[in-house]
């Protein structure tokens, strides 16, 4: 990135818009530190195009080796030992990757015993399953699994690898990417082929939310990285498809952390990553003692309770049920939100929601930007009459 | 919550002391930031700068545990010289010592290059038995660092850690880690990375003692040169992701706004969810 001196007027539009702090004003012009990244925002806010954003820095890597890795991966994790949605969803979304890189999709699959989940993974876009079948791997574990994935990528040499941003996925995947040395980008909300070097474009939220950035990993392969459960489709199975099954064999290694035991404490109400309906709550609720009426409302349609940030903190309702940037992202197919203002943070953890309802007391609450129906009103007096409502539907 | 793992005998030389680092990094404080309607760009002036939020848990963590069994809390950091600031709030929180790493071939550094940046801090702070890492910082939003930093130091992590139980010395430690389908209790010998998203009751306020304390205290600030790395692996030049472009997430317009009353309202979105098939399916 250039700062032209002559065409700079000292304003700091380009340091108020640099997400790394990395512009200075000295002598009234504008100077670049060493935080720059070169992403070019600055170049966006100068109005006087004195900023000639860069090209990207070179760090090397043998283009001709960095060629040499092919294909998409797809992590395909399980839960009680069965494919987790969001390794459908990635199957998918790599099918359109592959099909655009000219290269073939494959699944990786480490378990015990999960051979049987073969025809699913081909019926859901795989051209290959690399199937990696050991007592050792029946449970996720760090260790096993950091292993057994470099190994894999180590003998297939994989282009790309996709990875569910879930609790086990943002386990492995920096374990593994340190591993490798490899680029990981984190919680992906668009994939697609960059034109013009061929590499792929990771778009995710960053700042809470507040900006949009594309990231690409040019010199380093595989290129990796994790993407939110339901921010992708999954296909309509095509159950004719078949495909290869490589049985992969992984050296034999002890982890170092030992399982201990469950404890499934979360109740149904809380599972919001997989819930179809949520109502959610935040601080328009107006005291702890009205959440009641949010969970009674998700009870009768069904749903989890899902809550803004701000009642999490002001200790209304445990963490697990917060929404957001730093909470849980959620997609179903229809978001109550009651009370809560919708600042951009939350709202990164849920507009991906089909349908969303909003009932705040301000008019002009963000919320209802992204809401496809809003209620300007007092929810305790909203919700009641709701619950009411539903009540005579389903008598 | 049951917090008190001390051992039964109260003879001290039975109770271990723990080398406790904690990681936090000083964030703007991503919920003040607002969007210039002008330009669609990130407007940062005048938000305020704060401990990353789950640092301070990761932090909070560290010091119940140094306060039941005893032991020592540093905080390290990686960040241009105004971080000292975050820092010295987390001596007034009570930590014991504070280190930043700061240096311009730091500077511009993605996960993989900042996770190198502070293991080589951490393997010049010396022995340590766990790292505490907050889940994922709010302006970087990753959560990749604290399992990066520990394959670097080749020591095991645990992700999502929301308590730490301790027995006696050289024995390991039970960590539950939280899951999306309930928690699990994992046992692992020291030392051990952890990330921590919330922890107990939250943060303690820093009391005045401690306040007081922090302006007085040494943050040692450690340069390129005072810790042992491989320059071609530091900073921007050692990151191999590279952010090709920034922008404004999309506004959605278009919200049905629906008129009257409460019961009015109420009326029209059962309707709305009669259609939706998600009520009146004869459940």
């Amino acid at each position: 990135m250039k700062i032209n001196s002559e065409l700079c007027s000292g304003c700091g539009a380009c340091a108020a818009a640099c997400p790394f702090g990395a512009l200075v004003i000295k002598g009234n012009k504008a100077e670049k530190t060493d935080a720059c990244t070169d992403c070019g925002a600055c170049a966006s806010a100068c109005s006087f195009e004195a900023i000639q954003a860069g090209s990207g820095s070179d760090n090397g890597g043998d283009a001709h080796d960095l060629n040499s890795y092919k294909g998409v991966w797809v992590y395909l994790e399980l839960k009680d030992r069965q494919l987790r949605g969001v390794a459908l969803e990635l199957l998918a979304q790599g099918r359109k990757l592959a099909d655009e890189m000219g290269q073939e999709l494959a699944g990786v699959l480490l378990g015990d015993n999960v051979a049987d989940l073969a025809n699913e993974v081909f019926a859901n876009g795989a051209d290959r399953l690399y199937l990696v079948e050991d007592p050792c791997y029946g449970r996720y574990d760090a260790d096993q699994y950091t292993a057994a994935m470099t190994e894999l990528i180590n003998t297939y040499r994989p282009a790309v690898i996709l990875l569910g941003a879930t609790h086990n996925g943002r386990d492995l995947a920096p374990r593994v990417a340190a591993r490798i040395k490899t680029g990981l980008t984190a919680d992906c909300t668009g994939l697609s082929i960059d034109t013009e070097t061929g590499l792929v474009a990771w778009t995710r939220p960053a700042f809470g939310g507040n900006i949009m950035a594309t990231i690409l990993c040019p010199n380093h392969r595989p290129q990796m990285g994790t993407v939110r459960p339901r921010v992708f489709k999954r296909a309509e199975p095509d159950c004719g498809r078949t495909g290869t099954i490589v049985r992969a064999k992984t050296k034999a290694t002890t982890s170092r952390v030992k399982w201990i035991k469950s404890i499934k404490s979360l109740k149904e109400s809380v599972n919001l990553e997989d819930a179809e309906i949520i109502v959610a709550g935040g601080r328009g609720m107006g005291k702890p003692e009205s959440f009641a009426l949010v969970s009674e409302l998700a009870e009768l349609l069904g749903g989890a309770v899902g809550a803004s940030r701000a009642v999490v903190d002001a200790g209304w309702m445990p963490a697990d049920h917060q929404v957001g940037q730093t909470g849980k992202t959620v997609a179903p197919r229809v978001y109550i939100a009651c009370g809560i203002s919708g600042a951009i943070q939350h709202l990164a953890g849920m507009q991906g929601s089909d349908v969303i309802v909003a009932i705040n007391r301000d008019a002009s609450a963000p919320i209802f930007t992204v809401a496809h129906y809003g209620i300007v009103g007092d929810v305790n007096e909203v919700l009641p009459a709701l619950i009411n409502e539903i009540r005579c539907a389903t008598a | 919550m049951e917090q008190d793992v001390r051992p039964k005998t109260a003879d001290p030389r039975e109770e271990r002391t723990l080398k406790i680092v904690v990681c936090v990094k000083q964030v703007p404080d991503t919920t003040e930031v607002k969007i210039d309607p002008k330009t669609n760009t990130l407007m940062r002036q005048g938000v305020p700068s704060i401990v990353n939020p789950h640092d301070k848990h990761a932090l909070e963590m560290a010091l119940s545990l140094r306060d039941q069994l005893g032991g020592s809390v540093t905080v390290l950091s990686m960040g241009p010289m105004q971080s000292q600031e975050a820092l010295r709030e987390c001596l007034a929180m009570g930590a014991d010592h504070a280190v930043l790493l700061s240096d311009r071939a730091f500077g511009g550094a993605d996960t993989l290059a900042t996770s190198y940046t502070l293991a080589a801090g951490i393997r010049k702070i010396g022995e340590f038995d766990l790292i505490i890492c907050g889940k994922q910082a709010i302006d970087g939003d990753t959560a990749q660092v604290g399992p990066e930093m520990a394959e670097h130091l080749g020591i095991p992590h645990i992700t999502y850690a929301s308590q730490v139980e301790a027995g006696a010395d050289g024995a390991p430690v039970r960590v539950h880690r939280d899951g999306e389908e309930g928690t699990e209790i994992l046992e692992v010998k020291l030392p051990v990375l952890l990330t921590v998203t919330h922890y107990g009751d939250g943060p303690r306020l820093p009391v005045v003692k401690g306040i007081r304390r922090a302006f007085r205290a040494e943050v040692d600030v450690w340069s390129v040169n005072d810790v042992e790395v491989d320059r071609n692996v530091l900073g921007l030049k050692g990151s191999p992701t590279q952010v090709r472009r920034i922008f404004s997430p999309d506004k959605r317009c278009g919200c049905e706004m629906i008129p009257g009353d409460a019961c009015a309202a109420a009326s029209v979105v059962a309707t709305k969810l009669r259609e939706l098939r998600i009520i009146g399916v004869g459940s």
